[in-house]
């Protein structure tokens, strides 16, 4: 096992390597590059003012000689600094970001994962019924609904009608003179809209994944030879059949690792929320090549340790991939 | 933006997209129906919380180029002159400056009771500082230019900056605009070339009339009245700046009185979604011209485009009270050229072209293009079909509006148009720059001097210049290097007069329309008052009277 996860480690550096540059490569290639943002369109700006910069960041150079310079300072985990004018190292940009989405993620994941599942296993229990049929068409109306638009219909109703909710961003502007208790209630309250309409999109999938496995894992023998033991069929569904079930959820949540620091861009936008989807999009907005580069590393490294991640807990819960003559994947 | 100052920059900017803070001019359509403006006593205090849609890109704000920096900017920093509510240049931190007789020598007398906001007195070695910093290689400011035409700044004593010039420069005075920077604080980053790096890019010291108190990022740019402004202390006791970055999202906040202050709601926003009592109650809308123009231009490389005719016919195709009626829902009016209109220098006595679709078909057939196969579109001699493309940037739903409507007219008179929409880094890189388009559906904005030599002057139509329809007329030519040269203003207006008639029969470009910058302002604020320049001319004069007052101020 030990041995599996160390091959699996160290092929992943030569992986990482590989995304880094097709990414560098990538991010040159779309039109434009950052001089067209600092330098704008506007007959004032000074032509000598690109060069300079250019030379600055480095892009007269050709483009593996850039990769090379770039990757030389990343391994020593130095990302450099913004291309922006704030001229901020790109660490300290992701690092203020960072918390904010982390947490939200969280919170949402938490909360999509213990509603999915009851959901998903009462369906499959009571497949074809009048409960299976309602969730169903729920989690299809939840699935099929775009985020922004239900985002501005609750912040409506909330914010502007009911005023019961504030509308947008993460604090009040007179958060630092409230209590303790009222900064608290103040910024959970910031997050109930966003996190409801996170968890609304999200638990669709998952509900349905469960379902579906779910359903698979009662047909299969061995909960038969359980119900034909005499057990009850609660302890037949949550003791025989849901550890079964959850094994190909638990590969899907890994995998949804990366996705807790990648943040929603919709989400984010509209409640006015400094994540890293904002950043991210910002960046490749403005071609800001640093930032962008420093969240696609981050989120390479977690997609990969994700991946490494879910063949181990795979391996882990089920003998046959453990005690298996070949290593199989997934 | 706030009290709308020249900075040295901005002469014409092509306006990405939106509406974004479109500044302003002329007169005041409508004012608040409602909710005392007038009266009041003015008190000190409250809070102002305005919404911008982007986070600002630094503290310095000669080093950025995007609009919010500016803004903020604008009220941390001030410069030796301003404009003022007509777009004339007024005293700042200069009280007075006099020319010599040949226009080549300024002298700015400084003002002696100005502080930086850490104390430390404000001398004429700042000024050169500034100056020094500007045309330093090593700072990567975008908008130079007016300080390279400077031959030598000088100060005699601390209180005195004479400038000289090579040659007359008429926008010598707005130039002196730009905000001064603190030498104690920055002269070792700006020998260094890192000025980027320099704490006064997160937490800047100015003269202006606000302080700096706290930037976070995505989030918020909080700002304090300056309690010794040497104008006096600003009513308004601090300022928020709100990152809000979806438009519907602000649009939401207002409806919630959640933010003070809009700069410009969309045409459906205000003739439509603010009409009801409540709206009307709590926010004064403002109507009044913008200070950008919306064209359709043309590549005058392409040879179709290089026959007058051919450009006459297109401006008679296009019915420009349709596409005001259309797009603006009424909010905008006709364009006639580039200067901003009610300003000294703009006139619209030129030569119009009504929509009429006969006529177009007309100079069409005269210049070549006539039906001959009866399919309804016109072919040249060799039976070449006239086809283009109009194209412009994604995510401006007027522009992809005016495209739609305009392929419609051109088809009317025989002419097959596609539209293509380009993400804008793209569309400039790939389209714009490199003069790969027939006709492209732009903005440009008019600046606050008329002197427009590199969106016109032949001289200036390489690749990475701003004469992007490759525009050439010696005559044109010799006005603008004319009206450049000039310190009088008589002159001025003479120059810039004909330049107007010339464009406007000459059509490099169809002006469509100078759209209205439609701001609302919370209704508690009094003192506001639409100029040319702008409402944010006087903000150090707004105030809540104190019975009104909604938040404290910090």
């Amino acid at each position: 096992m030990a041995l599996f996860a160390l091959r699996r480690l160290l092929l992943s550096i030569p992986l990482l390597l590989g995304i880094t540059f097709v990414s560098y490569v990538v991010i040159s290639l779309a039109p434009g590059g950052p001089l067209d943002f600092l330098t704008p369109e506007d007959p004032n700006a000074s032509p000598e003012v690109t060069a300079r910069l250019i030379q600055e960041f480095g892009l007269d150079q050709p483009i593996h000689v850039q990769y090379w310079q770039w990757l030389k300072r990343a391994v020593r985990l130095d990302f450099g600094r913004s291309f922006l004018p704030d001229g901020r190292p790109v660490l300290t940009k992701i690092g203020e970001r960072l918390p904010v989405t982390l947490f939200l993620n969280l919170i949402e994941m938490a909360i999509i994962v213990g509603l999915a599942v009851p959901i998903g296993v009462l369906s499959a229990t009571r497949q074809y019924s009048l409960y299976d049929k309602i969730t169903t068409i729920f989690v299809f109306v939840g699935f099929a609904t775009p985020d922004f638009w239900l985002a501005l219909l609750l912040m409506i109703l909330f914010g502007v009608q009911l005023g019961w909710l504030p509308i947008s961003g993460l604090r009040s502007l007179n958060w630092e003179y409230m209590s303790f208790w009222q900064q608290q209630w103040d910024f959970f309250a910031h997050l109930i809209l966003p996190i409801v309409v996170a968890t609304f999109g999200g638990l669709a999938g998952f509900s349905r994944y469960m379902r579906q496995s779910m359903l698979e894992v009662v047909r299969q023998d061995y909960v038969q030879t359980a119900r034909a033991k005499g057990l009850s069929e609660r302890v037949v569904i949550s003791k025989h059949a849901l550890r079964n079930a959850l094994l190909p959820v638990v590969t899907i949540l890994a995998l949804a690792l990366p996705g807790l620091i990648g943040g929603s861009v919709i989400i984010e936008s509209i409640f006015a929320i400094p994540g890293m989807g904002q950043l991210m999009v910002q960046s490749v907005f403005s071609r800001d090549y640093p930032v962008v580069m420093g969240n696609l590393v981050i989120v390479a490294t977690l997609t990969l340790v994700a991946n490494l991640v879910a063949d181990i807990t795979y391996g882990l819960v089920d003998p046959r991939i453990r005690f298996g003559g070949r290593r199989r994947r997934r | 933006m706030p009290r709308r100052r020249p900075r040295g920059r901005s002469l014409v900017v092509w306006v990405a997209c939106g509406l974004l803070g479109a500044a302003c001019n002329g007169p005041i359509e409508s004012g608040p129906d409602e909710g005392p403006t007038a009266g009041g006593t003015p008190a000190y205090g409250d809070t102002f919380i305005q919404a911008s849609i982007g986070d600002i890109g630094g503290l310095i704000p000669s080093l950025t180029s995007d609009q919010s920096s500016h803004e903020v900017g604008g009220m941390i920093y001030d410069g030796l002159v301003k404009l003022d509510k007509d777009l004339n240049t007024a005293p700042s931190m200069a009280e007075s400056w006099t020319y010599s007789r040949d226009c080549l020598e300024l002298t700015f007398k400084l003002r002696r009771d100005v502080k930086w906001h850490d104390g430390r007195p404000f001398t004429a070695e700042d000024v050169l500082f500034t100056y020094q910093t500007m045309i330093n290689p090593k700072t990567p400011a975008p908008f130079k230019e007016g300080f390279l035409l400077v031959k030598d700044v000088q100060a005699p004593d601390p209180y005195t900056v004479r400038v000289t010039y090579d040659k007359p420069y008429a926008r010598a005075v707005e130039t002196w605009g730009t905000y001064v920077l603190p030498k104690h604080r920055l002269q070792s980053f700006a020998e260094a070339g890192t000025l980027r790096e320099s704490p006064q890019n997160s937490r800047p010291i100015g003269t202006g009339p606000y302080r700096f108190q706290e930037w976070k990022p995505g989030e918020k740019v909080v700002l304090v009245a300056s309690p010794d402004y040497y104008e006096g202390r600003p009513y308004l006791g601090r300022i928020v700046y709100r990152v809000i970055p979806s438009q519907a999202t602000i649009f939401l906040e207002l409806k919630a009185r959640g933010v003070d202050y809009a700069s410009s709601l969309t045409g459906i926003q205000y003739a439509r979604q603010t009409e009801y009592p409540a709206f009307r109650k709590a926010y004064q809308k403002f109507r009044y011209p913008g200070s950008g123009y919306t064209f359709v231009g043309f590549n005058l490389k392409d040879p179709r485009f290089a026959d007058l005719r051919v450009r006459q016919a297109f401006a008679h195709a296009i019915n420009k009270q349709e596409l005001i009626d259309g797009v603006r829902l009424g909010l905008a009016r006709e364009a006639t050229g580039p200067i901003r209109p009610g300003t000294w220098a703009y006139t619209d006595d030129v030569k119009r072209f009504p929509y009429d679709p006969e006529k177009a078909k007309a100079l069409l057939a005269e210049a070549g293009w006539k039906d001959r196969d009866g399919d309804g579109l016109v072919e040249d001699r060799d039976g070449k079909p006239f086809t283009l493309t109009i194209r412009t940037n994604q995510g401006n739903d007027e522009r992809k509006k005016i495209s739609e409507i305009t392929q419609q007219r051109l088809k009317e008179i025989g002419v097959q148009a596609d539209i293509q929409l380009i993400e804008w880094a793209a569309f400039i890189k790939e389209f714009v720059k490199p003069r790969r388009f027939e006709v492209v559906v732009l903005g440009l904005g008019s600046g606050t001097d008329p002197d427009q030599f590199v969106v016109w002057h032949s001289s200036q139509r390489g690749p990475d210049q701003m004469n992007r329809t490759g525009y050439s007329n010696p005559e044109v030519d010799h006005l603008l290097e004319l009206g450049r040269a000039s310190c009088v203003r008589e002159d001025r207006v003479r120059y810039y007069h004909r330049i107007q008639e010339i464009l406007a029969e000459d059509l490099p470009m169809i002006f469509l329309y100078t759209a209205d910058a439609l701001p609302v302002v919370a209704a508690r604020v009094h003192g506001v008052s639409p100029a040319p320049s702008g409402i944010l001319h006087n903000f150090t004069e707004w105030f809540v009277p104190k019975q009104q007052q909604r938040y404290t101020s910090g």
